[in-house]
């Protein structure tokens, strides 16, 4: 493809390097080049954040950034942030609460989470509801998404 | 969902940022945070050939206090304006108003350049910027310029920014008596009508007041009418009322969407007024 | 010594589905990556309603990485109009249009290219000229042949003209007496009549809808993955439209991201991927965009109701009248036509209602069609019974409560015939209704809300009860067939292997039905596998709509369980008594061990048992090795389950704004598995109920251009709209499947959009409104405490 770009992004802790068209949406890099496809795509309109992962810490939604806007950035995705026997806390609670049905939002809702709670360590219902608000799921009605972050801030 | 192909370039300096795009011809346009313009890009409402990335620009990052005022950089994000003690403290109104702009990942990403370069008009920054009577600072290959919000918003999408130029800064006297009202619309959370109310106050009494609006015409705009309907006003109810009962008489070509109709959002833009300005006092 | 399992059904059990959900390692159809993929983009219609003069391809086929660009005129010749499930005469409807378009979105011609990024370019630079024909919109004036006739075939875009049922109706006969309904509303003390709308809404499951197709030319096969509800379902359609045998066709549903009716439904984009697969020999792939999905992803909802309701002065209803007008779009889909007729079928509610006439007509419109959404046709019923029965009570100034009580079908008359022909298997509508107003403290709330008013607060109280049809079977009431079908096997090893022809896609049955096999055979659930969704795994199916995966999918899991638990009773008991003549059915599994009951001392491994079923030296007499059986069932009758919502809105006097303050919910499900499970699906339904109520909405201009193309103008509930909700249940097991489950997936649905308008209209009674149909978008409340506007 004419007007490749070379990116170097630090994935999960692995340094990725990747020539690519500037138009690549970051969602798209991270599910099609690096094959990471936990990250989902559930709208076009920047919304619905089942696209959400973490940019240099900060919550995003990786259909609105392009890779190279990305570029010498650290991006951790729903794959970096835990594994079955060392779940993270909002894992292990999404998991105990029965935070999700489908799992499609389930990604984007478990990093928007994790971002809440590095920036509030005790966050009121409110909060959790306005912290997850850039966030859409459509089977659970949000209530045990709630109690699956209420129980990651209980862990600590 | 996928935006046509453009070139992409990234500028280091304001400078080579106003350069790059003298480059492109009118092909160009700049990418900060692209919270405005990606969306449009996805749906193939925007299709630039050129983009220009200016999140790396070290000038126009920093919220810094300087003369009695406060000057945000165009790339600072919504997050970090509405998490500044700075404002919270100064200027509460904006860290308030950066708050309500869409949702936690939007704030981590959209700057108060992008937001007041695109002028959406149901946009929040422009209600409170035009109410702070913020200057908004901009370079261009002549030079440094500044335009005042008010005068800044022309039209639909359409600012005092010619296609050479670049937003650096918004700096604005920090305002204790302020606050930001909006109606949300529920689908997309923007505004349906938004009211911030600058006011200055002794005692009880108004010594002069400024409106900003957004959500209810093309462009966020003052409320000249309500301004003047409160200045040198002792705020009670019902001055405060008399003034919101004004609020949409002077405004024309009020949007109409499936939302709210004309008349709706004329009442809405009363309501908002009032909450505003009774807000703003009772701080 | 064996270790002591605990009984699973009925406990708290977190999910077997989550680990990889949680990581991010659920293969969903956009994650599958074949050799060779190309991908597929569509070229929509942009207008509503117009004959297609001409298509230039030109541009499109000559891009890069451009394999193949072809139209409806083209596809035609190979690919056959798309089958329905319902009996309804109906019009041609294609994958792809042929010379007319009939909604906005509707497909026109189809790119292949080598990456989606391509592809999409390509979809755009083909040029469609159109002779723009008038928009058919409101479907009452389409129903006068106004203004343009959406199929020339549908004489006043009639797709099913009258329909009639209820009191006096001789569905043999096909005649219809109207007396008793005529004598019930001569005699009564009231009548009370209103126009309702059930509006269209987006069903809006999180993951769009995607296919991957794979034709292998040498072995004539077609493995297709769709984001589908029902894989068998899938796979026979795409195999009798294909020409593919349907034994040389897999179908296989990967991880769903939610379906809501919406996945049941076989769509164009299945077809082409599959027929341009088989005609390119190479895997293609199809993921549909969010804006694709408002267009191109079958609605919901859409009936008109025209109701009228008598009764007398002391609550009593005697007579119910119900129009319906179903605005269906502009084809029939899969069950497009039946769905109405679910509302229909529902129209007596909770009520001993003694005459009642409902009458439906299905109207072509130039919009996307309409079919099964969560609830599919009951929410819809419900809301127009409880509406009608909320303004009886506002009427006649009775408790609401107290007016449904009066007329509520009475515990002891289960089974309960209705009016409609629906026979309710069992109920204690009485025993729910009280539970729920002993958890909404209902005085007490009655007490806030007039304490709320008195201070010029508009807030208002809404209650509603509903019964819905689920547990959908036998095969009379499904044109798939009513039946489910399931295997069983124990492994060599002593775990076991179930297949099931539900197809979950967050509803949890690898959980549930694990709990339910964990006690049957005394084992761990750790020891059970449910595979499902694959239909070279799972040898026969229906899938998973109509909440009948519990009740009907459950059922039968036990009775391939109970055919393998048979046999392995005998092994076992050959094992221990191996010289006697001896009875199977007193052998026990418990605790992973196999014993007679009355020598719990002397028993068998469960492993071991099953390690001699697959080496049985020596073979017990009459047994033939192997563990393994499978179960076809259905239902004699579909099971009713039913519930009580009441709720608290407030409005905002200057906005209309209406916010929801308090839910209370109490549901009977009949017996219930996996309450944590239950809890989530419940709140799930409320969450899209609540939605309907309030801020979700479809919405076309005159010219049929879709207004809520998107999230931006199509509200989709955030986690800020909800407060907390409040559940409860009773459990009344239903006598039509041994489990005693109902099902629960679609309730929410049901009771929560009356309760919520009634709450509206209760929080606005100060300005003598007595309806407000839904969505209760500020500026209507508005406009109602206005009095129509401000001057």
């Amino acid at each position: 493809m004419a007007n490749e770009t070379p990116v170097s992004i630090k994935v999960n802790g692995k340094e990725e390097q990747r020539d690519v068209e500037p138009r690549l949406l970051l969602a798209h890099f991270l599910r099609e080049d690096l094959g990471l496809t936990g990250t989902h795509i559930g709208c076009d309109t920047t919304q619905c954040g089942a696209c959400t992962v973490l940019i240099d810490g900060k919550s995003v939604k990786a259909c609105t950034v392009f890779a190279v806007q990305a570029d010498g950035s650290e991006v951790t995705t729903i794959e970096g942030v835990g594994a079955e026997g060392e779940l993270h806390p909002v894992q292990e609670g999404f998991w105990e609460e029965h935070g999700l049905q489908c799992g499609y939002c389930t990604p984007g809702m478990i990093m928007s989470g994790i971002h809440l709670l590095n920036e509030n360590k005790n966050p009121s219902e409110q909060e959790i509801r306005e912290g997850i608000s850039g966030n859409f799921c459509r089977c659970t009605g949000y209530q045990h998404i709630v109690n699956a972050i209420q129980y990651a801030a209980k862990k600590g | 969902m996928i935006p046509q192909e453009f070139q992409y370039r990234r500028a280091t300096s304001i400078d080579e940022a106003i350069s790059l795009l003298k480059e492109s011809g009118d092909e160009g346009k700049f990418l900060a945070g692209g919270h405005s313009l990606v969306p449009l890009m996805k749906l193939r409402l925007s299709e630039p050939g050129v983009l220009i990335d200016i999140s790396r620009i070290p000038q126009l990052s920093g919220i810094t206090e300087k003369d009695g005022t406060i000057q945000i950089g165009a790339g600072v994000t919504h997050a970090e304006v509405a998490s500044s003690d700075l404002v919270r403290r100064l200027c509460p109104v904006v860290s308030e108003c950066a708050a309500e702009i869409g949702d936690p990942q939007v704030r981590n990403r959209g700057t108060l350049g992008g937001s007041l370069a695109h002028a959406d008009p149901a946009a929040d920054y422009p209600a409170v910027m035009v109410a702070l009577n913020a200057e908004v600072h901009i370079k261009g290959p002549g030079g440094w310029r500044a335009v005042k919000s008010g005068d800044f918003f022309q039209d639909l999408f359409t600012v005092d920014l010619a296609e050479d130029e670049i937003i650096a800064a918004v700096q604005f006297r920090p305002a204790r008596n302020a606050a930001y009202a909006k109606l949300h619309q529920r689908a997309s959370h923007y505004a349906l009508v938004g009211v911030a109310a600058v006011l200055e106050m002794e005692g009880r009494t108004c010594r002069s007041a400024s409106i900003g609006i957004t959500g209810a015409t093309g462009h966020a705009q003052h409320l000249a009418n309500v301004e003047s309907a409160l200045s040198g006003k002792e705020l009670t109810p019902e001055t405060i009322a008399a003034a919101a009962r004004i609020a949409a008489d002077d405004l024309e070509e009020v949007n109409v969407d499936l939302h709210a109709s004309e008349e709706y959002r004329r009442d809405m833009v009363r309501v908002f007024t009032k909450r505003a300005v009774e807000q703003a006092a009772s701080r | 010594m064996a270790v002591v399992t605990p009984k699973m059904i009925g406990e708290r059990i977190k999910r077997r589905e989550d680990p990889r959900l949680i990581q991010g390692l659920g293969t969903y159809v956009d994650d599958i990556k074949l050799p060779g993929m190309l991908h597929l983009a569509f070229k929509r219609s942009d207008i509503a309603h117009g004959i297609i003069k001409s298509i230039d391809v030109s541009e499109a086929q000559s891009m890069p990485g451009v394999e193949l660009v072809i139209t409806g005129a083209e596809l035609k010749e190979f690919l056959p109009p798309m089958p329905i499930g319902t009996p309804f005469p109906s019009p041609d409807h294609y994958s792809v249009a042929v010379d007319r378009v009939r909604y906005q979105g509707e497909p026109v011609a189809v790119v292949v290219a080598a990456d989606r990024y391509l592809a999409r370019d390509a979809a755009d630079a083909i040029v469609v000229d159109y002779e723009v024909l008038p928009a058919v919109i409101d479907p009452e004036v389409a129903m006068q042949g106004q203004p343009a006739l959406v199929h020339e075939a549908f004489e006043n875009n009639l797709a099913v003209p009258y329909v009639p049922g209820g009191t006096g109706f001789d569905a043999e006969a096909g005649t219809v007496d109207n007396s008793a309904v005529d004598k019930a509303f001569a005699e009564a003390d009231f009548t009370l009549s209103q126009r309702m709308m059930n509006q269209r809404l987006a069903p809006t499951a999180m993951e769009a809808r995607g296919v991957v197709a794979h034709y292998e030319p040498g072995k004539d096969t077609l493995t297709i993955w769709s984001s589908t509800q029902n894989p068998h379902i899938l796979k026979t359609f795409v195999a009798a439209l294909t020409g593919i045998p349907d034994n040389q066709v897999r179908a296989i549903a990967p991880e769903v991201g939610g379906g809501f009716g919406c996945k049941i439904n076989i769509y164009g984009e299945d077809y082409v991927a599959a027929a341009l697969s088989k005609q390119l020999g190479k895997p293609l792939k199809w993921i549909e965009d969010r804006s694709e999905a408002f267009q191109a992803t079958i609605h919901g909802r859409g009936i008109l109701a025209y109701v009228d309701i008598c009764g007398k002065n002391d609550g009593k209803v005697t007579g119910l009248k119900i129009k319906l007008i179903a605005d269906i779009g502009a084809y029939n889909m899969i069950l497009t036509a039946a769905i109405p007729t679910l509302t229909m079928l529902m129209l007596n509610g909770t009520y001993d209602i003694p005459a009642i006439r409902a009458e439906l007509t299905e109207v072509f419109t130039n919009k996307m069609p309409t079919d099964a959404y969560r609830g599919a046709g009951r929410p819809e019923g419900t809301y127009f019974v409880e509406r009608a029965m909320d303004m009886v009570a506002r009427h006649l100034g009775m408790d609401p409560a107290e007016v449904k009580r009066k007329n509520f079908i009475k515990a002891d008359q289960f089974p309960f015939a209705t009016q409609m022909g629906a026979v309710y298997d069992s109920g204690d509508y009485e025993k729910t209704l009280d539970l729920a107003l002993k958890n909404a403290n209902w005085e007490g709330l009655k007490a806030e809300r007039d304490r709320a008013k008195s201070e010029g607060r508009l807030v208002g109280l809404g209650v509603s009860f509903y019964v819905e049809v689920c547990g959908l079977g036998p095969s009379a009431s499904l044109p798939t067939g009513g039946w489910e079908y399931s295997s069983v096997t124990v492994e060599r090893s002593g775990k076991v292997t179930a297949t099931t022809g539900s197809s979950p896609h967050g509803q949890g049955n690898e959980t549930t039905f694990s709990q339910m096999l964990a006690d049957q055979f005394g084992i761990p659930m750790s020891d059970v596998t449910i595979l499902h969704g694959d239909t070279g795994v799972v040898k026969q199916g229906i899938g998973t709509f109509g909440s009948r995966s519990q009740a009907v999918g459950g059922t039968v899991l036990m009775k391939a369980g109970d055919k393998v638990k048979d046999k392995m009773a005998r092994f076992a008991a050959a094992m221990l008594n191996p010289n006697e003549e001896t009875d199977a059915s007193e052998m026990v599994f418990q605790d992973g061990t196999i014993y007679f009951r009355d020598a719990p001392g002397n028993s068998v491994t469960f492993a071991d048992v099953a390690a001699y079923a697959y080496v049985p030296v020596p073979l017990p007499e009459g047994l033939d090795p192997g563990l393994s059986e499978q179960a076809f069932w259905e239902p004699s009758n579909n099971t009713y389950p039913y519930g009580c919502h009441i709720s608290m809105i407030e409005i905002d006097r200057d906005t209309g704004e209406p916010k929801l303050l308090k839910l209370i919910a109490v549901d009977d499900c009949g017996t219930v598995v996996n309450p944590l499970i239950v809890e989530g699906q419940i709140h799930g339904g409320l969450a899209q109920g609540i939605g309907q109520a309030m801020i979700e909405e479809v919405v076309y201009d005159d010219d049929g251009q879709l207004i809520t193309g998107s999230f931006m103008d199509y509200a989709m509930p955030r986690a800020t709209d909800f407060p907390r909700f409040e559940l409860d249940k009773t459990v009344t097991p239903t006598p039509v499947n041994p489990l005693g489950a109902k099902g629960v997936g679609e309730a929410g649905t049901l009771g929560s959009t009356p309760c919520i308008v009634n709450a509206a209209v209760d929080a606005l009674s100060e300005f003598g409104v007595t309806h407000i149909d839904m969505m209760l978008r500020p500026e209507k409340l508005w406009r109602i405490i206005n009095q129509g506007g401000k001057s």
